[in-house]
């Protein structure tokens, strides 16, 4: 009897240790983490996102006890979308903040500056949106958009193997791109690609970033008709192309967009059954990866309460939110605030994210091509291939 | 190089017309400004695009038509440009550093804009949008006419102002010689309160045009400085017309450049006409 009593005495004072751990605040000096944003500039629509990423993150990280036991203390800066300004800031975040981690910027661009600071100083940098993975030659950096080491070449035959399995595979294509540079070599890869399976191109032509006027282009592509258009377009073009062949009266058999802007595209009437690339959608398989749903829902509930025009997860907030599940991963997993020994981990282990299993002991710490196609299906945004990454019951759906 | 279709050309010669009237009217404000009053204005571009964000808001929220919303633009506008004009008289700013400190007052406009509808793309879901006209095998896109209407309509406006009544008389008058036009009567201070409030204005109404056939974003507004700089050079400064036509002259030599070649290649049409026009005629600007 009096040995039970020692045991549920016991076992109550187990339960309250371990509850008063599972409620503990972090405790002890904050661990600094680094980053810049495009917070104004061109790049802020997209900017916006990832600061709202990050603040979540930071969040829920603190409200589970922080990193190794501290607190979290997020410092951002706002690049203003400039290259040279990104580089500056980071140098100040290592040697005037000096910050414990490090995370990238939005955009390639930033993101390349950043990487060579954090080069310099022999810094990790973990980063969210990195578009040419041939040039992130840094051996500490770690991309947290599951792109493959050449997307160049993966993804345009994932769209087209899409597109092969549809009731009308193309015969013939236009490929039309912006020459910004992270939508264009890929551009250029689909031309290859394309040419590799048998399409006949009807027609090729590339604008400058930055562009405002598309009738022309518009009516060039219209001129063509090509069963597909692959369209080479990064943020707001996909929308401009679209409203200037909805303006002659003109849909392309199919069309596909690389980098759109998700939330005006998938409003718009005339992106029907349009195409793009993604690596997270709000919808099962990917829901069901670890912490994807609560994240989708917060994320929803706080991007409308910040006004944004468009509140739904998709690519940008999901590699941003990566990005934070990769540096949690590895702080954790090896105790340390270590760079190094961080980076080393990384090279040498998986990450479980919401975009899925992510490794990076490939080319330039790249691992496996997890971009998907996705599609405008009734207002919304459904990936339809690969099969096993499709929305249940999608299917491609074509003109 | 393929030659292309009757059609093709055709069509892209009329995007190039609209689009030109555009440079036109937001060329307009910045040719009188820079031209009547020596100020080089770069706060044109941050007003249009406030102009089109609040033409948005007052369409979208208030459930206002587009183009009624240019009654309350234009007077809010123009009381906002007689303001600025006073801020300029008051320290004497020269135009160098008119250029400087609207350059400022751009980025405050900007970030303005960027903090109250965010860096987000907004675009004007009007009943117009979606109505196009056909001509044979043209289509006209009745937002993008409307465009084209108000600009020529503006641009005549102002030009019969300036060359027909006392007024434009006197503002010219003072352009040319403050002191001797004040010998005459004119209130010269009065007058380019006057002027500077009706550039705002015109301002506001290249924004509502803005909002009816583009998607905005905040930082969209530095896009447009480059080629309206250079169709208010080729245009002749102060003119009226001439930015009008020196902006369709370039909408169109874009529109075919990008038809007849790699697209990319549009961007240096209004420069290279620029530096042609600055070549053949050096006076011009």
């Amino acid at each position: 009897m009096r040995l039970t009593r020692y045991a549920v005495v016991a076992l109550l004072v187990g339960i309250m240790a371990l509850a008063q751990q599972a409620s503990a605040a972090p405790s002890g000096p904050p661990v600094r983490i680094g980053s810049t944003l495009a917070l104004t500039g061109p790049l802020a629509a997209t900017g916006q996102v990832h600061k709202l990423v990050g603040d979540i993150y930071v969040e829920q990280l603190n409200a589970r006890n922080g990193l190794l036991g501290r607190p979290v203390e997020w410092i951002v800066k706002d690049d203003q979308s400039k290259q040279d300004l990104a580089r500056t800031l980071y140098e100040q975040l290592i040697t005037v903040d000096k910050v414990d981690l490090l995370l990238g910027p939005y955009a390639t661009g930033n993101i390349l500056a950043a990487m060579a600071v954090a080069q310099r100083y022999n810094k990790m940098l973990i980063h969210h949106t990195f578009g040419i993975p041939s040039l992130a030659t840094y051996d500490m950096q770690f991309p947290a958009w599951s792109l493959g080491p050449d997307p160049a070449t993966t993804f345009p035959n994932t769209v087209l193997d899409a597109l092969a399995a549809s009731p009308k595979p193309p015969k013939t294509i236009a490929v039309v791109t912006s020459k910004f540079p992270s939508v264009q070599f890929v551009a250029m890869g689909a031309r290859e690609v394309a040419k590799k399976r048998g399409l006949k191109e009807v027609l090729f032509l590339d604008w400058e970033f930055g562009n405002r006027e598309f009738g022309p282009i518009a009516a060039r592509i219209k001129d063509a008709n090509p069963d597909f258009v692959w369209v080479g377009a990064i943020g707001l073009e996909g929308n401009q192309l679209l409203e200037a062949m909805k303006k002659i009266d003109y849909m392309p058999a199919e069309q596909f967009y690389m980098y759109p802007a998700p939330g005006p595209m998938v409003k718009a009437p005339e992106a029907k059954n349009a195409l793009a690339a993604t690596i997270f959608e709000e919808h099962a398989p990917f829901l069901n990866n670890p912490g994807a749903a609560e994240f989708v829902k917060t994320f929803n509930e706080r991007a409308a309460k910040a006004g944004l025009a468009d509140t739904a997860v998709e690519t940008q907030a999901a590699a941003s939110y990566t990005a934070w599940q990769i540096l949690e991963a590895a702080v954790t997993a090896t105790r340390s605030l270590d760079d190094k020994v961080l980076a080393q981990w990384l090279k040498t282990h998986t990450v479980d994210t919401i975009q899925g299993k992510l490794r990076f002991n490939g080319p330039s710490n790249y691992g496996d091509d997890l971009m998907r196609v996705k599609q405008v299906q009734n207002g919304r945004w459904v990936v339809v291939w690969p099969p096993e990454a499709a929305a249940p019951g999608a299917k491609l759906m074509v003109q | 190089m393929n030659l292309p279709s009757p059609t093709l050309l055709a069509q892209a010669i009329l995007s190039g017309i609209f689009v030109g009237a555009l440079y036109g009217l937001l060329g307009l404000g910045l040719s009188l400004s820079w031209g009547l009053l020596r100020q080089i204005n770069l706060s044109h571009f941050a007003l249009a695009f406030l102009g089109a964000y609040l033409s948005y808001q007052l369409a979208t929220v208030g459930g206002v038509d587009p183009l009624v919303t240019l009654l309350v633009i234009a007077p809010l506008f123009f009381v906002l440009g007689a303001a600025i004009h006073g801020l300029l008289s008051r320290f004497a700013v020269t135009p160098l550093n008119s250029l400087l400190v609207t350059f400022g007052l751009t980025v405050i406009i900007e970030s303005v804009i960027q903090w109250y509808w965010t860096a987000d793309y907004r675009r004007l879901a009007s009943r117009y949008a979606d109505i196009t006209f056909r001509a044979g095998p043209l289509f006209v896109p009745l937002p993008e006419l409307m465009t084209f209407l108000l600009s020529v309509s503006l641009c005549v406006a102002v030009w019969a102002t300036l060359r027909y009544t006392d007024l434009g008389k006197a503002i010219r008058a003072a352009a040319e010689d403050a002191p001797i036009a004040a010998a005459f009567g004119v209130n010269q201070r009065t007058l380019a309160a006057l002027l500077s409030g009706v550039c705002a204005a015109l301002a506001g109404a290249a924004g509502v045009c803005l909002a009816l056939t583009y998607t905005l974003t905040p930082s969209q507004l530095y896009a447009w400085i480059g080629v309206v700089f250079a169709a208010v050079m080729i245009g002749g400064l102060g003119s009226a017309l001439g930015p009008l036509f020196a902006g369709i002259v370039i909408g169109v030599s874009e529109a075919i450049t990008m038809a007849l070649t790699a697209p990319s290649w549009a961007p240096l049409v209004s420069f290279s006409l620029l530096i042609v026009v600055l070549l053949v005629r050096p006076g011009r600007a």
